[in-house]
Formats: C-alpha cells, structure tokens, sequence
C-alpha cells in the first residue's frame, strides 16, 4: 500500500508555499463576496452567476448559518466549503454543549482559520480553497463582527470586505465609500459595493442580513433585492444630474 | 419519587414534571425545570439520575440543533423521539443512561403527538403517559378521564386531578410541579403548581 501521508506544502527556496498561493488564485477566480458591518446590522452579498433555467436555486444557497447568530459566505471551492462549514456547525453546537455559551464570532472564525491552516501543514492533504466572511453578533454583548479567513489560515477582523473575483475593486470602493452605517444603509452599501462588478439585478446577487433584533439570519427575497437595487441606481442617476446640472447657470 | 406525566389533546400536548432536586434525604431545591425545551416546537420532560438527565438531553438537543442548521429544516418529533431511543439504546449495553423521557411535539403535518422513551430504549407513541412512582396515581386518573381530542382548560383540569392524586396519596410527594404545553404555536411555560414556595429564614 502506497504510503499516502508526504508533505504537499512545503516551502520553495524563496520562502513560498505555493499550494497556498495557488489556493488563494482558486478564491481569486470564486465568485464576487461583500461583506459590512454596520453598527446594529451585519450584511453579506454574493454575486451569483447566471442561474442554469432547471436548477433549484434555493439548493444552491451561497450565504449558509452557522448558528443562530453566526453566518458565512465564502468564495472559492464550493466542495471545500461544504466540509469546512459542516466542521464549523458541529463547533459550534459541541461549544453550546461543553461551555453552556453560544460561540462568540472571534471564537468560530479562529477555529475555522485553525482547521485552515493545519491543511497547510498536514501529509496527504492540500489547502482549503477558499476564502471564507464570517458575520455575527456576539452572545451578550451584542457587538456585531465582520472577519475574514484566507486559505493560509490567517484571519482577520474587518469594517467592510471584499473576497472572490474582483475583490481589490470591490475593497477599493469600500475603502472610499465606507462609514458607520445601521439598518437599511448597511444594506444598500453592500450591494452598492457588489454592483461594481456584477450585473445589475435582484436575479444576480444573493443578500443575507443579520440584525441585533432579530435572532436568525434573514435570506432578502430577489423582489426586495429589486428595489434596493433600483433605488441605487436612482441615487446614481440623481448624483450624475446633480454633476451636469450646475455648469448651466451662468 | 419523581413524577414525569404527560397527555395530548386537540392539537396541543402537555406535559408536567415534579420540580424536586433531591439526594437521599435531602431536597436540594424545589424549583428545578426538568422539562427542556428541545426547539421550538418540541418538549423533553426527562426524570432520573440528575447527571445523566442534564447530560443526556442536553446532548440530544444539541443534535436536533445541529441537523436544523445542517439541513435548514427541523427535525420531526418522531424523529428526534428515533434520534433519543438510538443514542440510548447505542449506550445501553456499554454505559447506559438512567433516564426516562417524555417528548412531546406539534409538526405541521402531523399535529401533536407524545413519545414514551424509558431508560432502556423502549419507544412507544401514545396519547398519555407517565413515569416514577406517581405514575401509578396518574396513569390510573389519565385513563379514567382521558378523552381524545380535550381543549387545553380540559387537559389542565385532568392534569391538576392528577396532582392532586400524587399529592394526597403518594407517600413522599413532591410539592411542586412544572406544566408546559407545545402546540402550533411552538413551546412554553404553561403554569406552575407550587404548594411550598422556597422558606427564607427570617435575619437574625
């Protein structure tokens, strides 16, 4: 039987791990994902390619709970994610059982950045391709979190994020257009953000949002979506007007 | 000496539970919930040794979390009554649990129903049932007055009948008693019984 259990990652002479490298290419080429963090509402924003006519789509829900107040999206290996988020729901039930507390966002997102970064240093196996963002509302305190973990196992807390296709896009216009925000605000800055680089529509992007309220994460129906979308599009219009407009008076 | 009973009626079921923490002669606390909410729409009312209790529902509930969040459903009741006798059946010839269960639960499909689940894996549906030694007094009140189909202000009334049987002739009663009821709208406190309420000592 041959031995299955060589080291996959190692280093290259300059330093590299290049099976990590080549990880974070798979997310680079995953699909479009928004992440922001308002001041009592968390949001999470997933392009989705050209659904094919016959498939069930709510089967293929990109934005997934984790817990009662944790959710996830992530960009990269589909499959890969299935086994990670599957790892991160049984956390997240064997904490509530062994510690009598519902995880906190940190806690979940350090643990899948664990499992993360011990595929980078275990025989046999490869890295995880994908990049996930993690949302939640810690038990108690209530203080809502954005983070990010990446293929390598790093992990990170964020305001707003970007990963997946065209996530330096997204990042850049998040870094402009970014300020404390709530509610409906949250929301529209997000798909605001994602818009940049998709198809304008309620069929094209999958929103999930999180308030401090409500317990549970709440899918946006494509109408909702729709709307949203069209009031966007006239803030733009109107903003363009407002640009031309001026000029005129002499 | 602990009582675990519990009934169905028209689209609601009930359970209740004595609320005595006891250890040999000595009564810990008269106010300890032994009915858990699994869900939202399920009630486990468990009697037995206090550790495997705790232990052994709380593990189950968890597991009906995680499948609700793996498969973005609820379990059924009957499958989470399957689920509980599997893990105890599992844990039978190895390292049982003393643990005796009530679930009742209301699915949209199939309306309320009750589970029997004694400590040996035994699984029974039924309309009525009861555990500990009040069962004797209970089971025996349930069958005489039982009708399918009763209204919540019935089964409380044949509830309270039976509280009072255990109470007047059980030998070491337990004075307080927990209901809870779990219909449509999802699972809840429905009363307390309580005829000791916690003594404070006066300061000296």
């Amino acid at each position: 039987m041959a031995r299955y259990d060589r080291a996959i990652t190692v280093f290259s002479p300059d330093g590299h791990l290049f099976q990590v490298e080549y990880a974070l290419e798979a997310v680079r080429k995953g699909n479009a994902t928004v992440g922001v963090r308002g001041t009592d509402t968390v949001v999470l924003a997933v392009e989705k390619k050209s659904t094919p006519k016959l498939q069930d789509s709510r089967s293929a829900r990109k934005i997934v709970s984790l817990d009662n107040h944790i959710a996830l999206a992530c960009a990269g290996l589909k499959a890969d994610a299935r086994v990670l988020i599957n790892k991160a729901r049984i956390e997240c039930q064997s904490h509530r059982l062994t510690l009598e507390d519902p995880v906190t966002v940190e806690y979940i997102t350090r643990y899948i950045a664990g499992l993360q970064q011990k595929y980078t240093q275990s025989g046999g196996v490869r890295p995880f391709g994908l990049s996930t963002l993690i949302v939640g509302f810690d038990p108690y305190s209530r203080l809502p979190s954005l983070y990010q973990t990446d293929p390598s196992g790093t992990f990170s807390a964020w305001k707003a994020n970007a990963t997946g296709r065209n996530s330096n896009s997204i990042r850049e216009f998040l870094e402009k257009n970014y300020k404390e925000s709530s509610g409906q605000e949250t929301i529209k800055l997000a798909i605001r953000a994602l818009l940049e680089v998709v198809e304008s529509g309620g069929k094209n992007i999958e929103v999930a949002v999180m308030t401090r309220e409500e317990t549970g994460l709440r899918q946006l129906e494509e109408a909702e979506i729709d709307a949203i979308v069209a009031e966007i599009e006239a803030e733009k219009a109107a903003a363009e007007a407002a640009k031309k407009g001026p000029p005129k008076e002499t | 000496m602990e009582c675990v009973f519990g009934l169905v009626g028209n689209g609601f079921a009930i359970v209740a539970a004595d609320t005595s923490a006891v250890h040999s002669i000595l009564l810990h606390k008269n106010n300890e919930d032994k009915i858990m909410v699994l869900d939202s729409h399920k009630l486990v009312a468990a009697s037995g040794e206090p550790g495997d209790r705790v232990q052994f529902t709380e593990y189950v509930q968890k597991n009906v979390s995680l499948y609700k969040f793996r498969n973005g459903i609820p379990l059924t009741t009957a499958a989470a009554a399957n689920f509980t006798r599997g893990e105890l059946a599992t844990a039978l010839r190895k390292n049982p649990y003393s643990v005796n269960i009530l679930m009742a639960g209301y699915d949209n499909e199939s309306g309320a129903s009750l589970y029997y689940i004694d400590y040996i894996a035994t699984l029974h549906k039924v309309d009525k049932g009861a555990f500990g030694y009040g069962s004797y007094f209970s089971l025996s009140t349930m069958d005489r007055h039982y009708r399918s189909d009763m209204s919540v202000e019935e089964a409380i009334e044949l509830v309270d009948k039976c509280i009072l049987e255990i109470r007047s002739r059980l030998v070491v009663a337990p004075p307080n008693f927990v209901i809870k009821i779990v219909d449509k709208d999802g699972a809840r406190d429905y009363a307390w019984r309580q005829s000791v309420k916690d003594v404070t000592t006066a300061a000296v």
